[in-house]
């Protein structure tokens, strides 16, 4: 297919672009394959912005007399408007965006066709493979083997090709495992913890059924990764009731007659459609223009994201309790394991292991907890908050994921390597990129595709030192310890960053973070000629020693 | 009274056993057995509620509510002397007499010079002299010298230069409680003023002539403009319903040239009532999500809060865009319109931005111009409907804007919770008493201490680090967004939930800075002595051997090196830098010399601030930097306790 059959006017003049904080400026529209491209062409200020189709979550248009207008409302929730004259122009526009916007072939868009500018100096398709981690792993436990039972995706079609496992349970076992959970998502590690070799594993829920059935390579698997004579803990993300009525369907949880040694705890969080109803009306509550205060806080309320954050949060915090406080074990699963399991082995991991709180430690963790444990990318983030569709998909699970990243790291302002810019552009990405990362639901998919082949990998991009530079927190100092938030609603904040963004001023914050970047840079320089002075110094001084005796 | 325990809020685990001693001046609670001995303190009039609750197995509870937002909970074992300390508590907190609060015993051990150069930190009159008044249509009026136009107001008032004695005395008597127009701010680039006064007693049809002049006196003294606004903070129904009291607000018909408008703010009872709604939902023991947002909206306390800033933005823009004079005024003058001269103030002079700057400004728009400090914050015993936490507000709208502006205000959010502490605590004299005449009565002066200059001898620990006079936000008129805006507006935890460690952030940016300014400073001075020392040697070791070529080459050689090596800064320098230079980060380091400073700093910056907690916060704050060091953070038991409930479920 051709893009330009889809491209009725490709260029339209004297358009007018509003924004909010920016004057109205006049200039030129194009459209291109994937992106719609205004230009000011102003002499003094040429400005020019570029979206790429598939951010676009929706479009809306009007007409006053012949003068069009379309309303684009952005996967980031920016809203953009443009005055286009003439009524046929802006028509055409209009269903050209519509259809470029909601291509339905994922060879289609824009990672399959864009060409970097830059130097790839580290491929990100190979720079966190599970065998790294695995290597990590074997120099401080042998009690856990990489296992390639998956390699076809034959076990599991959302597992990547490597899992890790306990040591004693063979891949035959792991077959029959596969078979008695949901998706064929066997218990495999998420995280060891060094300092007790207490593990988080993630699963999907058993497949017990309402005759209560059971299998022994599944007890013997998670009871490998206890210690003797301790008892383990599994959160399930279910409520005890939708636990119970899964069973209905083939579902269920682990019965206590069959797994003496584990505690079962469930800890509620929401799923699907429940979140993103609520993702869609905080960001109407965020975009309401009206000018008193009355109703903001009760339709922040109303929105529930906050409670869902603070759901997460707690659930987050009980996993990690359990891991470090309690010295236990700790086996993670809602239902399918793919959503809210990730978010909990996630955020656990934020809150238990230093490494994770790094640049390059964060980003292996969203490879490993979401992209290589198959969060169905394509499906959750495939409309954001202004999508008229309903298709019963979309989800913003990664989302919430990163804002209550972004909670603990306001709580911890010095302990992250990153900053907040990081977190929102993991968000920005995981919507629509020229990157082919976060495309597919799963590695199988990917595999597919051949993305590592066609497409690049947003890793490649981000980690550029010149890239990097803008990601970095400069108060980060390593903080080798569990962290521990708060979860009160005193302590938990909007995202203002990601909410509020288009709509509050931001340049007084902005010169904010300048000020903080530059006492600290300052700071280093000083540090450094001192030293070197210091230096000199002292080697000036013996050597007027030697000089001395000589 | 012994072994009386001490509750956590959030966790009855936490709960300590100590002993209870009441002096005359505080209650103290010293804990048992830990070799710290931790200790809390509080002062008498920091209370502002008692509560004895019912008597349980383990004992009789009391509940202490404080002025400054701490709640403190024990459990004293004996009925009987749970009952006596109650009694004597609500004794103590109640005294009857000036004589009887704590600034008249506390001595901080300072010479009667001290004493009076702490007074004379904060000036007046140099203040009206920066403005740029006296000049050609401003003078200093001595109508008020004996207190006998308006007992509320200072004596040295400035006025129009037109507006003559008998024009001032007919307006006052045209006024509530006397108190005519005066000015408060006046803009020297523009001639624009900001002017204070109560309602006029116009009911519904009175006239003043006087009164009128006196606007157009107002008016005049800005040959710029050919009106000026005339602002009701009230909601127009109240000033309406003045009216049949024979006061109200005035007629544009009558009043030449003015331009009238009302802006919304509620009474002190409305207020009072809004944080007293807002406390209930701070004191939730474990509140969900909607709980809380739902209780915040309910108590209407961040409405308020936009209301007083929505007055501050107005007039702040009148006066610096439309270069006009605006005349505030509420009922009687001290209350709403403090709140909203201030405000305004503060957006339009960076001066008022600075530590000293903001002192003044309290000490104009609040202290001299007679608000009721002993009547809103009940510190002698009186009518408990006459108590509102107006000053609260003002301190809060302040905190909303640092929020806003983070590199405006020279001061941190430290200083302002200090000061709202010390509005209450009556440990120095600021702030006794209803007015400037009272007080010179009591003669304050001379038998307390000044607040200002206590916190001025502290203020490294009251600075922004974000701070920088020539930064462009420190520069000019601030503008607050106007809309939407209503999200800008948040709940301030750091007050309401002051003595909550465990809610806040568990590092703080701020110390954080801080520290890492002082060992700039720190750098910067060691770097001077270095080159210096560096001159020296190289001088002396040419002069030595000035016969040796050999040595000229070498020094030469260390040029080149230095210059190396200030380019490759290598990792192991960086680990040197880490003994010699304290590191900022305890979690590694305990022998870190710039944390200690702190903490000392901290701790002696305010030891008299009653309550214990407050002095450790300095050294939990920093810790904190070690966050999970102390296995006992009240937020992770807030998860615990969470967790101990599912588990019993599980």
């Amino acid at each position: 297919m051709e893009f330009a059959e889809l491209i009725k006017t490709p260029r339209a003049d004297n358009v007018v672009l509003h924004r909010p904080f920016h004057p109205a400026v006049e200039g030129t529209l194009c459209l291109t394959g994937h992106h719609l491209i205004f230009s000011s062409r102003r002499q003094d200020n040429a400005e020019e912005l570029w979206l790429l189709h598939s951010n676009i979550d929706s479009i809306e248009k009007r007409f006053v007399g012949s003068l069009g207008t379309i309303v684009i409302k952005c996967k980031d929730l920016r809203i953009i408007q443009l005055d286009i004259p003439g009524m046929e122009e802006c028509l055409n526009i209009a269903s050209s965006i519509e259809a470029l916007s909601t291509l339905d072939s994922v060879t289609l868009m824009y990672p399959f066709f864009y060409r970097p500018m830059f130097e790839v100096l580290e491929d990100g398709w190979s720079s966190f493979l599970l065998e790294q981690e695995f290597e990590l792993l074997s120099s401080v436990t042998n009690e856990w083997r990489l296992s390639c039972v998956n390699k076809e995706f034959s076990v599991c079609p959302s597992y990547p090709p490597v899992v890790i496992v306990p040591k004693s349970i063979d891949d035959e076992a792991l077959r029959k495992v596969a078979l008695f959970r949901h998706g064929g998502r066997f218990p495999v590690l998420s995280y060891y913890h060094k300092k007790n070799g207490m593990a988080m594993m993630r699963s999907s829920q058993p497949l017990t059924g309402t005759n209560g059935r059971r299998c022994k390579e599944d007890e013997k698997l998670i009871n490998a990764t206890l210690r003797s004579g301790r008892r383990g803990f599994v959160i399930d993300t279910r409520p005890l009731t939708v636990a119970q009525q899964a069973r209905a369907k083939g579902g269920g949880f682990e019965q206590e007659v069959h797994y003496p040694q584990w505690r079962r705890i469930h800890k509620y969080i929401e799923r699907f459609n429940i979140l993103q109803e609520s993702f869609i009306k905080l960001v109407e509550a965020c975009n309401d223009q009206s000018h008193n205060m009355d109703r903001w806080l009760s339709k922040l309320e109303a929105s529930n994201w906050l409670t869902h954050i603070k759901e997460l949060l707690t659930a987050a915090c009980l996993a990690a309790q359990c891991i470090d406080r309690e010295g236990a074990s700790v086996l993670v699963h809602g239902s399918e394991g793919t959503d809210s399991t990730l978010q909990v082995t996630s955020l656990a991991q934020i809150i238990l292991d230093p490494r994770c709180r790094t640049i390059r430690g964060f980003e292996a963790l969203v490879v490993r907890e979401w992209l290589q444990a198959g969060h169905p990318f394509q499906q959750r983030c495939a409309q954001s908050a202004y999508s008229n569709s309903k298709q019963k998909w979309e989800a913003p699970v990664f989302l919430l994921f990163l804002e209550c990243v972004w909670q603990i790291h306001r709580q911890f302002p010095c302990s992250f390597e990153f900053n907040e810019h990081f977190l929102v552009l993991l968000f920005e990405h995981a919507y629509a990129s020229q990157f082919g990362t976060f495309l597919g639901n799963n590695e199988s998919e990917r595999a597919k595709l051949k993305l590592p082949q066609k497409t690049m990998s947003l890793w490649s991009w981000v980690n550029r030192p010149e890239e990097l530079s803008r990601f970095q927190n400069p108060l980060y100092e390593a903080n080798s310890l569990v962290i521990w938030p708060s979860v009160a609603p005193q302590s938990l904040q909007l995202w203002e960053g990601v909410f509020l963004r288009w709509n509050r001023p931001s340049r007084f914050l902005e010169e904010a973070e300048e000020e903080r970047i530059n006492i600290i840079k300052y700071n280093k320089e000083l540090q450094a000629k001192v030293n070197a002075l210091r230096r000199q110094l002292a080697e000036m001084e013996t050597d007027g020693e030697v000089q001395g005796e000589e | 009274v012994e072994n009386v325990r001490l509750l956590d809020r959030l966790s009855s685990r936490r709960a300590v056993v100590g002993t209870l001693y009441l002096t005359a001046t505080h209650v103290i609670f010293v804990e048992n057995g830990s070799e710290t001995r931790k200790e809390t303190w509080v002062l008498h009039s920091q209370i502002s509620s008692i509560e004895k609750q019912a008597t349980t197995a383990t004992g009789c509870p009391l509940l202490i509510r404080c002025k400054n937002f701490q709640v403190i909970h024990l459990v004293i074992p004996q009925e009987r002397d749970c009952h006596d300390v109650y009694i004597s508590l609500i004794r103590l907190a109640r005294p009857v007499k000036y004589e009887e609060l704590y600034c008249f015993s506390f001595n901080p051990k300072l010479d009667k010079e001290e004493r009076e150069q702490g007074w004379k930190l904060v000036d007046l009159n140099e203040e009206y002299n920066r403005m740029g008044v006296p000049n050609n249509y401003w003078q200093i009026s001595d109508v008020n010298r004996d207190y006998g136009v308006c007992d509320s107001y200072p004596t040295e008032i400035y006025v129009p230069k037109s507006a003559t004695a008998h024009i001032i005395v007919g307006s006052s008597k045209f006024r509530s409680r006397r108190r005519f127009p005066a000015l408060s701010y006046y803009c020297k680039g523009n001639n624009a003023s900001i002017c204070r006064s109560s309602q006029p007693l116009s009911g519904f049809s009175a006239r003043c002539l006087e009164d009128e002049q006196m606007l157009q006196a107002i008016r005049k003294a800005n040959p710029g403009s050919d009106f000026i606004y005339v602002v009701d903070t009230r909601p127009k129904l109240n000033a309406m319903a003045n009216r049949a009291a024979g006061k109200g607000y005035e007629n544009e018909d009558n009043y030449s040239n003015i331009k009238f408008q009302f802006i919304g703010i509620e009474n002190i009872h409305v207020m009072r009532n809004s944080l007293q709604k807002m406390l209930e939902v701070c004191e939730l023991k474990s509140p969900s999500m909607s709980d809380f947002l739902w209780g915040l909206e309910n108590s209407g306390w961040l409405k308020h809060i936009k209301a007083i800033m929505d007055a501050g933005i107005f007039i702040a823009k009148a006066v610096a865009e439309e270069g006009v004079s605006v005349l505030v005024h509420c009922s009687d003058g001290w209350d709403r319109t403090a709140q909203v001269c201030s405000v305004a103030s503060l957006l339009l002079d960076p001066y008022y931005r600075t530590m000293k700057g903001f002192m003044v400004l309290i000490e104009k728009d609040w202290v001299s111009f007679g608000h009721k400090f002993n009547h809103r914050y009940g510190n002698l015993d009186g009518d408990p409907k006459e108590i509102s936490p107006v000053i609260d507000q003002f301190i809060e709208c302040v905190w909303q804007l640092m929020e806003q502006f983070p590199c405006a205000f020279e001061f941190n959010e430290r200083f302002l919770i200090h000061i709202q502490h010390h509005i209450y605590s009556c440990q120095f004299g600021n702030f006794l008493c209803n007015s400037q005449k009272e007080r010179r009565e009591l003669k304050i002066k001379e038998r307390t201490y000044s607040l200002w200059a206590h916190l001025w001898k502290n203020r490294a620990d009251y600075l922004n680090p974000l701070y920088r006079s020539d930064h462009s936000q420190t520069q000019g008129t601030l503008h607050p967004q106007i809309a939407p805006c209503n999200f800008l507006y948040k709940f301030w935890s750091g007050m309401y939930n002051r003595f909550e460690k465990g809610l806040h952030p568990r590092q703080s940016v701020t110390d954080y800075l801080m520290a890492v300014k002082e060992e700039t400073q720190q750098l910067e001075e060691e770097l001077e002595v270095l080159q210096e020392r560096l001159a020296n040697l190289q001088k002396s070791q040419s002069g030595n051997n000035k016969v040796k070529s050999k040595q000229q080459d070498r020094s030469k050689q260390f040029g080149l090196y230095t210059s190396n090596n200030s380019l490759a800064n290598t990792p192991q320098e960086y680990s040197n830098d880490l003994k010699s230079f304290p590191s900022r980060s305890p979690s590694q380091g305990d022998e870190d010399s710039a944390l200690i400073l702190t903490q000392d700093n901290l701790k002696s910056s305010d030891p008299d601030l009653s309550a214990n907690s407050d002095q450790e916060s300095g050294v939990e704050d920093l810790s904190c930097r070690s966050p999970s060091g102390g296995g006992c953070l009240p937020s992770e038991d807030s998860g615990k306790d969470s967790d101990e409930a599912v588990f019993l479920a599980g």
